[in-house]
């Protein structure tokens, strides 16, 4: 087990290394798909493992030596030398972007865990570094599977990129070993239970995401770049903060101890967690840090995909549900939780104002992130389930759809919603991979949609059984929160699927060009899909309910067996209607061809009228944007400014009363 | 348990025929209310048998799989709540089926019908919050979101502690209708800017499987009418007869005296009552019923 936690951590850095040094595009190639299969290989080893030693939860024993060192002492030096490297890196850019607020951030929060580890403030105690349990395990299958496809499909995808933009300077190397070392902090952040190290990943996935996000180097990149990087910074040192809070007051320098104490320390620990959880919400880019985000897809789509779906925004996400067990029934909780659902609503509404794929993407996985963090924040072991249960299909599905539309875009020039009419003619493969996403993304009976209707039942719970009027009233506003936001989410997707579903006489099957690296990501990911919306019964026996069983002890149901049934049995029907319908009558071509209605003369290929004058009209149709109703103008501000109002609010609360009511 | 299933069986069989009946009774009083004799009372049916007897024409042959499915799943919708499920999962298949009816009309990419389509979304967006609202005011009175719970739930009839939410309810249950002043994306009336909106290119037995799933439908919605009132007494079942029919009468009565309106008044209006009514309803019963 150790030998496998120190592949999956070591590995994906090798692979950056030689990545970065080797120049030729095929020898690349080679060494992703193999990185590619042996991290996948890997991690589901580990699962297995895992299973095989009981499935129960433990720490992994650390006895390896590297020439005469403990391999953990080892790595503490490292992470000593890299984080000053990180520090160094950031002066640099920082001065050379002349934005010089990144280094005084940077500097901050590296000084001050440096003064806490080496000050004789940090107790001496000795901690189990590597922890292992179901939500490890869902993490690293994640991040290894979904986030090595992404670079599966990146190898063809660059390609392309630099075919298409040839005054982008190619920086391919760059590019992937990046990425690498992305997944390989990802592996290390899900994985470790000491509070330092888990701080050490943090930061080289922040950092990580900064450089990607400025790859081409433009402009508008850089700018972006360091909007993420100073909002991820600043929640850095939050963390920071939290971390040395949490050690000097309480003696706690590991995830399990802070859960472990939950009973016993309850509301005393609010503040610090309060400053974690500030951390994982700039992370996750809740309110008010979704800017960063947005700005984000600037950069060549597999790393858009890679940031929204397997790493980055799962960090956050990862680490609110790690303390879930400690917000509940806590203001730190129900502030993380209103924040979370603040999002879910602001963010679907903005969704349906945008026409650019990516864009109603990225407003998509904010507000799906909004939803993850609110049930994080209730912390109620239902709200948990349907927690990890949106973690694993928004993995999936996000990879899918952004990979899809960047797929899209290479093909036809862009990546608009309006220039996807008919695409069901066009591209068949490429819209039926984006139904599945999309499919996936919200349509009963369909994965997400599962979850949220866990998390609606657990939110109204909540506040039945919540002992203060406060909480009831917030738990209320959640369960609204999801009222109104079930049904943006529902028009945003809906017009999208039913643009690319619609077709005209007029759209011929193109040839595409897509490379066969593309495909298999696309494919598989597709095919993932499909499975675990399938299967999640059992993934939610087998993986997701012992977890909570662990963690709070007693386990209800969550969803009653018999909707389960239900659930698939409409799936299978969702198939096996259409399919019926084909077999039994439409193959037979029953009835003849009607004309389309104009309300007057169409034109010969039926795609627009004829005016009076003789002349062929084209027809033109577009979708509802609503931008008068919903417009980031109206949106957005108000919402920044509600969360900040929120968060300050509750911190000042929770300093002043000491963290009870 | 075999009270559902005899429920959920009489609904596959008998809905469409009280579905047909219903909307020869709404033209008929209709007609009366405009100072007309109408039409005879099984005249709908009439025309249904008329479409089935037509020639088809279709646009393009998906759309026959998704009309097919769209019936499916409005049918499935009303099995499952007559048959006494879980009533979030009846309002997601009911979604479902809906959105098969939007990718059926969209598919042509016909301009009234893709139109139509879009409309019909946006009243999908309006209706949706307070339906789920509805859902769960009824939980929160009576304890489940299980159908056969709350009709035999033996507390007052819900619709003492839920007004509001039942107003807002009656409010976007006129949308679901497809009545005057919110039938934005297809009309029973002639009158129409979008031709038939929606269902521009459906013809012949394409368009008798819309009609039936309309009958289907409406029987359904009258069943969450039904919700409001019953607790599993049997005086609440005559309570519930003489509610229905009503609030039923009230919505034909604001059909005709309403012009349509425009899709932002309808948006706002809506979302504004479901604001207004039904979360300041639901918060006071949350309260309520939590702090005890």
């Amino acid at each position: 087990m150790e030998t496998l936690v120190m592949f999956l951590i070591g590995f994906p850095f090798i692979s950056a290394l030689l990545l970065a040094v080797i120049r030729n595009n095929n020898a690349r190639k080679v060494i992703t798909y193999a990185s590619s299969v042996l991290i996948i290989v890997a991690a589901l080893t580990y699962a297995v493992t895992f299973y095989t030693l009981g499935g129960m939860p433990m720490y992994i024993e650390e006895g390896g030596r590297l020439g005469g060192m403990m391999i953990t002492d080892l790595a503490d030096i490292a992470m000593i030398g890299i984080e000053c490297l990180l520090v160094v890196l950031i002066t640099i850019l920082g001065i050379k972007y002349k934005k010089y607020y990144v280094i005084i951030l940077s500097v901050l929060q590296t000084g001050l865990e440096f003064w806490y580890e080496f000050s004789g403030n940090k107790p001496e105690i000795s901690v189990q570094n590597m922890y292992i349990d179901q939500v490890t395990v869902i993490m690293v299958l994640i991040i290894a599977i979904v986030g090595t496809l992404i670079t599966v499909y990146a190898c063809g995808y660059m390609d392309d990129y630099h075919h298409h933009h040839s005054d982008i300077k190619d920086r391919r190397p760059f590019f992937f070993a990046i990425m690498y070392v992305f997944i390989g902090a990802m592996f290390g952040l899900v994985m470790t239970n000491n509070f330092l190290w888990l701080y050490f990943f943090w930061e080289v996935t922040s950092v990580c995401s900064f450089l990607l996000i400025g790859y081409t180097k433009t402009e508008e990149a850089i700018h972006n770049s360091f909007r993420a990087l100073w909002m991820n910074l600043l929640g850095g040192l939050a963390l920071a903060g939290g971390i040395v809070m949490l050690g000097m007051k309480h003696g706690i320098t590991d995830i399990q101890g802070l859960i472990a104490d939950k009973g016993t320390l309850g509301a005393a620990v609010v503040v610090p967690v309060c400053l974690l959880a500030f951390g994982a919400l700039t992370k996750s880019a809740q309110l008010p840090f979704s800017k960063w985000l947005l700005g984000a897809m600037v950069a060549p789509t597999p790393s858009s995909a890679l940031l929204h779906s397997a790493t980055m925004v799962k960090a956050g996400v990862y680490l609110l549900v790690r303390m879930s067990p400690v917000m509940q029934d806590q203001l730190s909780g129900y502030l993380v939780a209103l924040i979370g659902g603040l999002t879910f609503l602001a963010m679907s509404m903005l969704a349906i104002t945008v026409s650019d794929g990516k864009e109603v993407l990225a407003y998509s996985t904010l507000s799906n992130l909004g939803l993850i963090t609110a049930c994080a924040g209730i912390g109620s072991q239902e709200t948990v389930w349907a927690a990890i249960m949106l973690i694993i299909f928004h993995a999936v599905s996000k990879a899918l759809l952004f990979q899809t539309v960047g797929s899209i875009e290479h093909q036809t020039g862009s990546r608009d919603i309006e220039t996807m009419h008919g695409l069901v003619r066009r591209y068949p493969y490429l819209t039926w991979t984006l139904v599945i996403g999309i499919a996936g993304m919200f349509l009963a009976p369909f994965g997400m949609l599962i979850s949220k209707w866990a998390a609606l039942k657990a939110f109204v719970d909540t506040g039945l059984h919540s002992n203060h009027i406060l909480f009831t009233v917030i738990s209320t506003i959640l369960v609204l929160c999801i009222c109104f936001g079930s049904a943006t989410t529902l028009f945003y997707w809906s017009k999208w699927l039913a643009t690319i579903l619609s077709s005209n006489p007029a759209d011929k099957k193109h040839k595409n060009t897509i490379s066969a690296n593309q495909w298999v990501s696309l494919f598989t990911l597709g095919i993932l899909m499909i499975l675990i919306c399938f299967t999640f019964t059992s993934i939610s026996i087998h993986v997701v309910l012992p977890y909570i069983r662990y963690t709070y002890g007693v386990v209800s149901e969550v969803m009653s067996h018999e909707n389960i049934v239900l659930t698939v049995i409409m799936i299978v029907f969702i198939f096996l209607i259409p399919a019926l319908t084909y077999l039994l009558i439409a193959r037979n071509r029953p009835f003849p061809k009607a004309e389309r209605y104009f309300n007057g003369a169409g034109t010969e290929d039926q795609v627009g009228f004829i005016d009076s004058f003789g002349n062929e009209k084209k027809e033109f149709l577009t979708n509802w944007y609503m931008e008068d109703i919903f417009s980031a103008r109206l949106m957005y501000k108000p919402s920044v400014a509600v969360s900040i109002v929120l968060i300050i609010a509750f911190t000042a609360t929770a300093i002043i009363t000491g963290g009870g009511i | 348990m075999d009270m559902g299933i005899i429920s959920a069986v009489a609904y596959i069989f008998l809905a469409p025929f009280a579905g047909a009946l219903l909307a020869g009774l709404d033209r008929k009083i209709c007609a009366r209310m405009q100072g007309r004799q109408g039409p005879p009372l099984l005249q709908p049916l009439y025309d249904v048998m008329k479409l089935l007897n037509k020639q088809t024409k279709v646009i393009n042959r998906v759309q026959i799989l998704y009309l097919m499915t769209f019936l499916f799943f409005i049918i499935m919708t009303g099995v499952l709540f007559f048959a006494g499920y879980d009533i979030l999962l009846v309002l997601f298949t009911l979604t479902t089926s809906n959105m098969f009816l939007v990718i059926a009309a969209s598919s042509g990419h016909s301009p009234y019908a893709f139109m139509g389509a879009s409309r019909e979304l946006l009243q999908m967006l309006t209706y949706e919050p307070m339906v789920l609202m509805a859902a769960v005011g009824l939980y929160i009175v009576t304890g489940s979101f299980r159908i056969s719970e709350i009709v035999t739930s033996h507390n007052l009839p819900p619709i003492i502690y839920l007004p509001g939410v039942f107003l807002g309810f009656i409010f976007i249950l006129t949308i679901k209708l497809r009545k005057h002043p919110f039938d934005l994306s297809t009309s029973h009336h002639a009158h129409q800017e979008m031709v038939k909106g929606i269902t521009t290119e459906f013809s012949g037995k394409m368009l008798a499987v819309v009609e039936v799933s309309h009958w289907y439908e409406n029987i359904f919605l009258l069943g969450m009418l039904a919700l409001f009132f019953l607790n599993g007494e049997a005086w609440s079942i005559a309570l519930t007869v003489v509610a229905v029919i009503i609030c039923y009468f009230v919505e034909i009565l604001v059909d005709n005296t309403n012009a349509r309106l425009k899709w932002q008044s309808m948006l706002r209006n809506s979302w504004i009552v479901t604001a207004v009514l039904g979360a300041v309803n639901i918060v006071i019963v949350e309260i309520v019923k939590g702090v005890k």
